[in-house]
């Protein structure tokens, strides 16, 4: 080992997929024993860099560097025997085996005295393992019950327990793919906290996120990737939020939206009332639930994915479904009040309810908001087909939805701008506003709003936000449902706080962060 | 399936090409038995479309195929697998031979529309059984159409064998149906039993695709199949959808019964199917489950089906099982270029991941 300082030095490192560059000779280096942060829009190559640096793809042209040595993998099996080591942003682990048995896959230690026999034949020594893992549990402060099945450990639990896969193989090179995207935020101060604990034991570190805060807060270094090349790298210190959201976006940006001044409130839009989702013998997914929204107003339900959100979406969706007026094999059932518009609805379909006028724009775009391998017209369809407009004694008038579709593309600015181009292939932040354009083409007079924003950029948050407060302003309820605290705080009037089914506060506009992240955890 | 419908001549070539070297493959295998290739390949063109008669025998074997390959590609384009065509068209010719056994008296065009109504209206209820238990009560439409069709075999037996039995001969079968009923054979094609159940096949094919292509209805069932939870918040009744499909799908197959019955045998024959309903499947699935690629596919099965059985009489070393294989071949090499274009799509995937 040469003595740079650098842990990982990327030199002009360029690749291409087709005519796509994706990495225009991106250099970077990070010093040994820090945290650094690769920031950058969906797209702008992230992924591809860290993917290059891991073995799973080549380099066209430039090289890569590790503790000063030029290597060049030819699969991640190299990288990881080099030291490097990767979290994905959905984790590796199989559900229903334990923690332990999830660190050693791959990589299982024999017991001693059978190596007579060919390799995949030995005994696993699970005692050798507990012993490694326990020294490596003490030193770096990671408390993981590896006992525990994987499918019953909380998120951060499963984060450690990845963590702790890659320094069971010894790695020195941490790579962490959004780590934080589904922490609570108590849980991101302890993840946050590890981290720097690692970095004093010597670990270079380094964190793929688009969330400013954090880099500003954590890292060390950071570099900028805009559009596959880098635009800045610097040291941290210094930058302010504004200042790193405007070269990621590569324009002025608003970080916050500007809300308008609120309108009239109107008629009552949807009232739940002891509302409550359970299936026999279980805990009750949703647990006497009571809220009231008018028109006029942006009501956001915070709280950490998995206390009651989806199912409450789920139940708004299609009341009917599970109030019990249909058939159904589904076990859980409704009970309580649940009126929309004023009309009780428990009875209603999905049909009904969107005719009425509600519109939805579902948590997972990929499975319940698009059709992925159609194109953008039929997307646009979706929900919409039954509409006046687009449906002419039951044939699709095709030339109306690509007009309507056309419009959608330019006022929503949606890139490919090809109505025939397929929805898997746009970004993130593109298919999400071909959801959003469509949700609010019918003119809906309540909006249920899910995640919004996840795994949106940032030139596309501040769209899609500014297009939320101007449905508000024109009288529109907009019930925001979501785990980003910043946007829960930045659109909503009122802000209800849900933990374990129940909600457990409220707060109006401007209430103190600090006090709703605590809420969030199930404080009070 | 939208890439398909842009670049409509290039989907269509690509399975032709791929079915065209199966062939060539197979027939090249024959080569070790011991024949030569190219005269096997003239016996199989020649056997299948060599005379008028021989054509029109390939095509009264392709009209019940299109039929199930619609059967099964319909309610596939819903998320559904229909295992049950061949109960469903059992089904439908059961009740042909009934309405005209028993209704000897419906005169001409009348008796038609009477037979073709009730076709499908059996076959539809056979299939529909399987799509409500589905929709309504998550039994796996795999299950429940292979059970059918158990259950339409033994039913259709007892009603054939005890209810309308045939009065003139002693074998398994039922009463001739009324003379008004039965369907003229085109001359073209010496005696083989061609009659409008081909056009009456071809055009159901031609319905289903508009239907798929440019109806409401048929977006919300295709919406179904491509993502249940999608088409869910979108306010389409996917349970209704489901069973939609599934009764479309069975009366479909119900059809093969006017092609049967009053096109050919003017009764119901116990066992008068050589498994029009499981060739079906892979008829559908051959076609992408494309409504007019099964047209094109059934036809292909029929060729192949027709031109190998005088394999074993016209050569010497050729035997039905060699014939068999290569039938099988043709098959693979279809199924294999699909696979080969969804092998290129998945290495394709991490591009379009990280970079659109």
């Amino acid at each position: 080992m040469s003595n740079t300082p650098y842990a990982v030095e990327m030199r002009g490192v360029t690749k291409a997929f087709g005519s796509l560059v994706a990495n225009e000779s991106v250099s970077f280096s990070v010093r040994t024993g820090t945290i650094f942060a690769l920031v950058g829009e969906n797209g702008a190559g992230k992924s591809t860099c860290m993917n290059l640096l891991y073995g799973l793809f080549q380099p066209d042209s430039g090289t890569i560097h590790i503790r000063g040595e030029q290597r060049a993998w030819r699969s991640p099996r190299e990288a990881i025997r080099a030291g490097l080591g990767m979290v994905h942003q959905h984790f590796m682990l199989a559900g229903p085996h334990s923690g332990l048995d999830n660190i050693i896959l791959g990589d299982e230690p024999e017991h001693k005295g059978w190596s007579f026999l060919p390799r995949w034949a030995r005994p696993i020594s699970r005692k050798r393992a507990i012993k490694d893992l326990d020294d490596l549990i003490t030193k770096h402060q990671i408390a993981v019950n590896l006992d525990q099945s994987v499918d019953v450990m909380p998120v951060g639990v499963q984060q450690r327990l990845e963590i702790l896969k890659l320094l069971y193989r010894n790695a020195g090179i941490l790579i962490l793919d959004e780590p934080t995207a589904v922490l609570t935020p108590h849980e991101n101060e302890a993840f946050f906290a590890s981290l720097h604990h690692l970095k004093e034991q010597g670990k270079t570190i380094i964190i793929i996120t688009h969330k400013l805060r954090e880099v500003l807060s954590h890292a060390d270094d950071l570099a900028v990737l805009r559009a596959g090349r880098v635009v800045a790298t610097r040291p941290t210190a210094g930058l302010t939020e504004q200042e790193l959201a405007e070269l990621m976006v590569g324009r002025a940006v608003q970080l916050i939206a500007e809300v308008p001044p609120a309108p009239a409130l109107g008629p009552v839009a949807l009232s739940c009332q002891n509302l409550s989702l359970s299936s026999r013998g279980s805990k009750p997914r949703l647990n006497n639930i009571s809220f009231t929204m008018r028109a006029g107003e942006i009501v956001g339900i915070a709280g950490v994915e998995g206390n009651g959100q989806s199912e409450l979406l789920e139940l708004l969706a299609d009341p009917r479904f599970y109030f019990g007026h249909g058939e159904g094999r589904h076990r859980l059932t409704a009970s309580g009040n649940l009126s929309v518009l004023g009309h009780d609805v428990r009875s209603w379909s999905a049909a009904r309810l969107r005719d009425q006028g509600v519109s939805m724009v579902p948590e997972d775009r990929h499975r319940q908001g698009l059709l992925l391998d159609q194109d953008l017209t039929q997307n646009f369809l979706l929900g919409l087909a039954q509409e006046p407009q687009f449906n002419h004694f039951g044939w699709i008038r095709a030339k109306a939805a690509t007009r309507a579709v056309t419009e959608a593309i330019t006022e929503f600015d949606i890139r490919p701008k090809t109505p025939s181009a397929l929805a898997k292939g746009l970004s993130g932040g593109n298919q999400q506003k071909l959801v959003i354009a469509r949700e609010l083409a019918r003119q809906p007079k309540l909006l249920i709003c899910a995640q919004p924003t996840r795994g949106v950029d940032v030139g596309a948050i501040e769209f899609i936000h500014q297009r939320l407060l101007e449905a508000r302003s024109r009288g529109m309820a907009v019930l925001l449902i979501s785990s980003s605290l910043e946007e829960v705080l930045a659109l909503s009037d009122r802000i209800l706080v849900m933990y374990e089914g129940h909600f457990i506060g409220e707060c109006e506009r401007g209430v103190d962060e600090a006090h709703l992240g605590r809420l969030m955890g199930g404080g009070s | 399936m939208s890439s398909n419908l842009k670049q409509p001549l290039v989907a269509a070539l690509r399975p032709a090409l791929a079915a065209l070297i199966g062939l060539s493959l197979g027939v090249a295998l024959t080569a070790f038995a011991g024949e030569n290739p190219w005269q096997v390949f003239m016996v199989i063109l020649r056997g299948a479309l060599g005379t008028p008669y021989d054509a029109g025998m390939t095509l009264f074997y392709a009209t019940p195929l299109i039929l199930t390959g619609l059967a099964v590609a319909l309610p596939y384009r819903a998320g559904l697998f229909n295992i049950g065509a061949e109960g469903q068209l059992l089904m439908g010719a059961l009740a042909v031979a009934v309405v005209g056994v028993l209704l000897p008296t419906v005169s001409a065009p009348m008796s038609l529309l009477v037979s073709v109504l009730a076709a499908f209206a059996a076959g539809a209820l056979w299939g529909g059984i399987a799509g409500w238990l589905r929709a309504y009560r998550g039994s796996h439409e795999v299950i429940t159409t292979i059970m059918l069709n158990f259950i339409a075999a033994g039913l259709t037996s007892w009603v054939v064998l005890a209810l309308i039995p045939s009065q003139d001969s002693q074998n398994p079968e039922s009463a001739r149906i009324s003379a008004n009923y039965m369907l003229e054979h085109f001359s073209a094609f010496s005696s083989a039993p061609v009659t409008w159940a081909l056009p009456l096949a071809v055009v159901t094919a031609l319905l289903v695709w508009l239907f798929l292509r440019f109806t409401v209805r048929g977006y919300e069932l295709k919406a179904t199949g491509l993502s249940i939870d999608a088409a869910r918040f979108a306010g389409i009744n996917v349970r209704f959808m489901q069973m939609l499909a599934m009764a479309l799908g069975g009366g479909i197959a119900g059809l093969v019964g006017i092609a049967e019955v009053c096109g050919n045998s003017s009764r119901f024959r116990l066992g008068f199917s050589p498994d029009y309903g499981f060739i079906g499947i892979p008829v559908a699935l051959m076609a992408r489950a494309h409504p007019l690629g099964a047209v094109a596919s059934a036809l292909l099965f029929a060729v192949l089906q027709k031109g190998t059985a005088e394999l074993d009489l016209e050569t010497t070393y050729v035997t039905r099982d060699l014939a068999a294989i290569i039938q099988a071949m043709v098959v693979l090499a279809v199924a294999a270029e699909g696979g080969f274009t969804w092998l290129k799509w998945r290495r394709a995937k991490p591009e379009v991941k990280n970079h659109a």
